[in-house]
């Protein structure tokens, strides 16, 4: 019998009215763990929040009920709402350094949380500390309870708050995208702890997450949501290999897996907004399949299944359901011609060494990458190699030609040569000048070039990326990330450079819009012979880019080798733990056919 | 940043992180280092001082002694000022004077400064507690309703109040308490406080009331925009949603979250206040008279009385480092994250 | 604002940030409201010599005598018209308030710049010297100077910008330092922009609005600071017409003839307040302008 019944869900803003999440229906079962998957914008996040009766600012429940256990959460206020959350439903946030007090220990919070429901009298709070701390995968030594949270680790962080939602043993949990920013190894002992949880205590799931590959191995069930609805739910291996919606399979088509080398296909066009949305199914203009009917009229979720239901006209017709992952042969490239080398790189920050002693050399049209977790040193030697690391010793050269490690000793050619581009398309452009302004930057360099025939390149470097001329006036606000990336981009083409190096450039986007600028870097790479370093901590993302992988550890280069063969032999230890811990959607589908 | 603090920011941006300083070297306790870097705060403001009174002018004597300027009188003064000596010798005498407690003597009635200054500084001292002592929970209380209201009618009243008073000049709001409580409208107040300076003004209690009455009205604005703007802050944050989907009751989130984690900025902001009270109070004493270390700043700077400006203006500035050493002790206290760091 | 505002809005500009916080605090009343206070005292204050009619330090009857035809005003602790002084006594102030906060506000500027994108030394240095300054609170500095050297106007601007510059410099410090972190002034750096580029033409763009509220905040300080000097007698000298002055010499008639007293109060208080709320406007429009971008 399902323990948590969601039916006719309705969340919209305040002020519009326009509907931000529409008519939510499912169920999570007991012990059940239902994953709910979208990019941002789908809504996936409100949904979670307003399970527990929560919108943020600006937007309000408007209709529909949340019942667990028989008692609809949206049906109580005040105290009788308190004390469900937490004791009923309870929360496991997406930033737990965030989520922590600064001012209160662990021991507190976990007091805390336990006091807010259960009356205290007589507790051994010792033993049931400790409970708590072991039930999340944790234990009290070094005095884990006295501790604030910045003295835990990211890991750790997440597992208090996980032992804080379990708490006091609720019926639902829902988790909010949870291992963000954890390392992949950490993800997968969380994820193990999760599942270990679920299954113990019994409790219904709710995981949300925009990483399809996580959920295949975590959940029984999987929710697909576009545009604030629901598009498909089913089980998991269900929607996975005998997808139902066009959404689902051209999302899982933008996924790239560790385990073969697959072809992106980006999905054309973008999500609606909120308040945009169209009259008929949102996903209409952005699908192949799309009819006239599709534009006027919203689907409804029809049964295709046992369990599996999609909102697609199309969603009975059997015939679609192909599978979506193209597989691609292996990169092959002969690293003959060596553009830029480093040899013996040391550098560091704040009078610490990070990277040490780090030697690598990229091919002419070579896409190299460096793979590493957070702390290995991959952002501080990208950044050395560029120039921007104030204490960096080694040699460079650049197409076998000696490069000064200090960016104003470089001649113009060398540095219009070797172009970095950022990583947060937030804070990569400044939000005071235009498109054209930052793009023409770097050219301003130069002596006497002409203001039209910089004009020239400026637009000649936003047509390669993809945008129109109509962008230069434009400001980084009025961008969507994407294409903020793209600006970064075009920012470094502009240089008509030999290398790009590539710093984590997709991490911040959706997994589509991932997909896009992985099809643009492969375009300039085939078209102008450019050469990549792809600073990245995405092993599924080099599977497909790269012709060549670096995996850095604690500033050491632990393994090197050409993509295919170090990410299906993997020969270092550590190498191979990264890969066995990073998630796969691969194997279902495997599995499955 | 929410909206109203972003008029504060002068004053919330000067709060700064008293550990900044490299982790590396932890030979060094950091609030030895703190304290270290205080006395040479004040060593940089005596020289300051003495730069501006004694070496500035010229010729001191001259600017002292003004039109009745004889060449005798001024060779006198000269002499027992020092001034014939080479600066850097003066300077040393001077300071070396001011470590062992010696500040001089008065120019004008020959009264060592030091027996000018304390009943003085003892005064002024009352008066800026009573303040303090009024203001601060004030300002707590007008905040927090201010931010739990947020952009509600009671909370753009207190808004634009402060606003107001934030923007007035302390000695148009002490006459206007003039005009209100001692005066034409109501006379209940005496519009002035002198009483002799020897006598604590805790036994002239009336005295006290308008001049206090002001500071608070002058300082409160500013301490209740910081209250308001910096638990917006704590509400606002994670922690506090977090807490409320936890099913944590709203009172303990009030007072064991938000408050307590909007309390470091309150802090410095009342450190900064206090500090600003040894400026501010110049002019509220000037308008009640009241015998405080205004007063005879003033009076010592009308009188050109060298030994008695330089006394009053160091122990004016000392009380800004003291105050803001004591702040930020209290604020590493106050802040898990940086009672570890050097420790 | 919801969303479809938004989108409306992002697609009638591009416009620069500036022009979009103007505007957005233009809707706000209490800019309103305090652009027509702060405008009312400086036209006064402007063109007040123009409207008077006669000398302001001409005697025109007995001391302290009430409004009346020949003086609306009445007269002042001389018998002198007060109105007539009023109209003269705002020019200096203004002035002596503006040149103090420009010349603050500029120095400030360059001395927080330059120590939030230095290294840790000189951006040490540079602030404890501020800090040092800061440890004056702003009146004593002023009097002290003052004292010594005599009631110069020039001195009395320059001590004054003087005050100024430490709260100027860590505001700025503080938001170059925020600036420098960012990725896009990397990017600049990575194209060996030299480093006076990068302040000019990546960092200062994004200062500008909070320093405009920040000017306002010192413009107001600065009218306060000027007038409580001449009122505590060590600002413009006597006979010569000002506002702090005024309130100062008629003190003593503030019962007989509070008009003496009240006008030129209310004239530094309505340009104090003024100015404040217009600085609280933009203040207001900055933030509501960054949330539109944060969505």
């Amino acid at each position: 019998m399902s323990r948590v019944v969601v039916s006719g869900l309705q969340v919209a803003l305040t002020s519009s009215k326009a509907d931000v999440v529409t008519d939510a229906n499912f169920t999570i079962g007991s012990g059940e763990i239902v994953g709910l998957v979208g990019e941002s914008g789908s809504g996936k996040t409100t949904v979670a929040t307003a399970m527990l009766g929560h919108t943020r600012k600006g937007a309000e429940i408007v209709h529909g009920s949340v019942t667990i256990d028989g008692v609809d959460i949206l049906g109580l206020t005040g105290g009788a709402l308190r004390s469900a959350r937490g004791r009923v439903i309870s929360y496991v946030p997406q930033d737990p350094a965030a989520a922590l007090d600064p001012c209160m220990t662990v021991g507190r919070h976990l007091r805390e949380a336990v006091k807010a429901h259960e009356s205290t009298a007589g507790i051994d709070w010792a033993a049931r500390l400790a409970e708590l701390l072991q039930d999340a995968g944790l234990d009290d030594i070094d005095g884990l309870l006295d501790r604030y949270p910045h003295e835990l680790s990211g890991g750790q962080r997440q597992r208090v708050c996980i032992a804080i939602a379990f708490a006091c043993k609720p019926a639902c949990v829902v988790l909010d995208e949870p291992t963000t920013g954890l390392d992949v190894t950490t993800q997968a002992h969380i994820l193990a702890s999760v599942r270990r949880l679920a299954k113990e205590h019994d409790v219904a799931m709710l995981y949300v997450t925009h990483d399809l590959a996580v959920v295949e191995d975590l959940a029984d069930r999987l929710i697909v949501m576009y545009a604030g609805r629901i598009v498909e739910q089913g089980p998991v291996r269900t929607v996975f290999h005998n997808s139902a919606h066009p959404y689902s399979r051209a999302l899982m088509a933008t996924t790239p897996d560790v385990r073969t080398r697959l072809e992106l296909q980006p999905i054309p066009g973008v999500a609606p907004r909120v308040g945009h949305r169209p009259p008929g199914c949102a996903f209409a203009d952005r699908c192949s399949q799309a009819a006239d009917r599709c534009r006027e009229e919203i689907p409804a979720q029809v049964m295709v299944g046992p369990g599996h239901e999609a909102a697609c006209w199309f969603a009975a017709d059997v015939t679609t359901r192909r599978s979506p992952l193209t597989v691609r042969s292996e990169l092959v490239l002969a690293h003959e011609v060596p553009i830029l080398q480093a040899e013996e790189i040391r550098a560091g920050y704040n009078g610490r060494e990070v990277v040490h002693g780090t030697s690598l050399s990229i091919g002419r049209g070579e896409c190299l990458a460096l793979v590493g977790e957070s702390g290995s040193g991959k952002t501080t030697l990208a950044r050395s190699l560029i120039g921007l690391s104030a204490q960096v010793t080694g040699r460079l050269r650049l197409d076998g030609e000696e490069m000064p490690l200090d960016i104003h000793a470089r001649s113009l050619a060398q540095r219009h040569a070797l172009q970095y581009v950022f990583q947060s398309p937030r804070s990569s452009l400044n939000p005071r000048r235009t498109i054209f302004e930052s793009i023409e930057a770097p050219l301003l360099g130069a002596p006497k070039s002409a203001a039209a025939d910089r004009r020239e390149r400026v637009f000649e470097a936003l047509e390669q990326v993809g945008l129109g001329p109509s962008f230069g006036p434009r400001f980084p606000d009025q961008l969507s990330g994407g294409e903020r990336q793209r600006v970064g981009i075009a920012r470094a083409l502009v240089c008509e450079p030999e290398v790009l190096i590539c710093d984590e450039i997709t991490s911040a986007l959706d997994v589509s819009v991932q997909a896009a600028i992985i099809e643009l870097l492969e375009g300039l790479q085939r078209e102008r012979g450019l050469s990549v370093l792809f600073v990245t901590h995405n092993l599924a993302l080099v599977r497909t880019i790269a012709h060549r992988v670096i995996v850095l550890r604690a500033g050491h280069v632990v393994e090197e080798g050409s993509a295919a063969d170090t990410l299906q032999h993997p020969r270092n230890e550590y190498t191979q733990t990264l890969i066995r811990d990073t998630p796969s959607i691969i194997a279902p589908l495997a599995s499955g056919s | 940043m929410t909206s109203a603090e972003s008029g504060l920011s002068e004053r919330t941006n000067s709060i700064s992180n008293p550990v900044e300083g490299s982790p590396r070297r932890r030979v060094v306790p950091w609030w030895v280092r703190r304290i270290g870097g205080g006395f040479l705060t004040l060593f940089a403001v005596s020289i300051l001082i003495f730069l501006a009174t004694q070496v500035l002018p010229g010729d001191a004597a001259k600017s002292i002694l003004g039109r009745d300027a004889t060449p005798e009188k001024l060779e006198a003064l000269r002499a027992q000022l020092g001034l014939n000596r080479p600066a850097l010798e003066q300077y040393l005498d001077w300071a070396r004077n001011f470590v062992t407690g010696d500040f001089g003597l008065s120019l004008v009635n020959n009264r060592s400064v030091e027996e000018l200054l304390v009943p003085r500084a003892m005064n002024t001292i009352a008066l800026a507690l009573c303040a303090i002592v009024i203001a601060l929970p004030l300002s707590i209380l007008l905040g927090s309703i201010s931010a739990a209201r947020r952009d509600g009618p009671l909370d753009q009243g207190i808004s634009v109040t402060s606003l107001t008073f934030n923007a007035l000049p302390e000695f148009v709001i002490g006459l206007g308490l003039v005009v209100l409580f001692a005066t034409s409208v109501m006379k209940i107040f005496p519009a002035v406080s002198i009483f002799p300076p020897e006598e604590s003004a805790f036994s002239n209690p009336a005295a006290l009331v308008l001049p206090a009455f002001a500071l608070v009205l002058a300082i409160s604005p500013y301490l209740i925009r910081l209250v308001r703007a910096s638990l917006i802050d704590a509400l606002d944050s994670e922690y506090v949603l977090t807490a409320r989907l936890r099913g944590i009751p709203e009172r303990r989130i009030l007072v064991n979250h938000a408050l307590r984690n909007s309390m470091v900025p309150v802090v410095h902001g009342t450190a900064l206040m206090l500090a600003y009270l040894a400026g501010g109070i110049v002019v509220i004493e000037y308008v009640f008279r009241f015998p405080g270390l205004g007063g005879l700043l003033l009076e010592a700077v009308s009188a050109r009385d060298l030994p008695l400006i330089q006394a009053t203006a160091l122990f004016l500035a000392a009380v800004y480092v003291v105050v803001n050493l004591i702040a930020d002790l209290l604020v590493v206290r106050l802040t898990p994250r940086l009672r570890g760091v050097g420790a | 604002m919801t969303s479809a505002q938004a989108n409306a809005q992002s697609e009638q500009r591009p416009r620069s940030a500036w022009s979009v916080t103007w505007r957005t605090a233009l809707r706000q009343p209490r800019t309103r409201v305090g652009l027509v206070l702060s405008g009312f005292v400086i036209a006064l204050a402007l063109f007040g010599p123009l409207l008077s009619r006669s000398d302001p330090n001409e005697f025109v009857g007995a001391p302290f005598i009430g409004p009346s035809g020949e003086a609306l005003l009445g007269t002042d602790f001389l018998g002198q018209d007060v109105l007539q002084r009023v109209l003269h006594g705002g020019r200096t102030l203004l002035w002596m308030s503006l040149t103090a906060t420009i010349l603050g506000v500029l120095i400030g500027l360059a001395i927080g710049m330059i120590a939030g994108y230095s290294r840790r030394r000189v951006d040490g240095s540079l602030m404890w010297l501020m800090d040092v300054i800061l440890a004056f609170p702003q009146i004593v500095l002023a009097v002290v100077f003052v004292s010594m050297l005599g009631p110069l106007p020039w001195l009395i601007v320059l001590v004054v910008a003087l005050t100024h510059i430490p709260r100027v410099a860590r505001l700025t410090r503080s938001l170059t330092a925020d600036c420098v972190r960012q990725e896009y002034i990397e990017a600049a750096e990575a194209i060996a922009t030299p480093k006076s580029r990068i302040l000019i033409r990546e960092v200062l763009p994004n200062l500008t609005t909070p320093l405009a509220v920040e000017a306002t905040i010192r413009l107001a300080w600065s009218v306060a600071i000027i007038a409580a000097l001449s009122f505590v007698g060590f600002g413009v000298q006597p006979p010569f017409p000002d506002w702090g002055l005024m309130i100062n010499e008629n003190r003593i008639g503030l019962v007989v003839q509070p008009w003496s007293v009240l006008a030129p109060v209310f004239l530094v208080a309505i340009l104090a307040v003024g100015v404040s709320l217009v600085g609280d406007g933009i203040a207001r429009a900055v933030s509501g302008v960054d949330e539109r971008v944060g969505q």
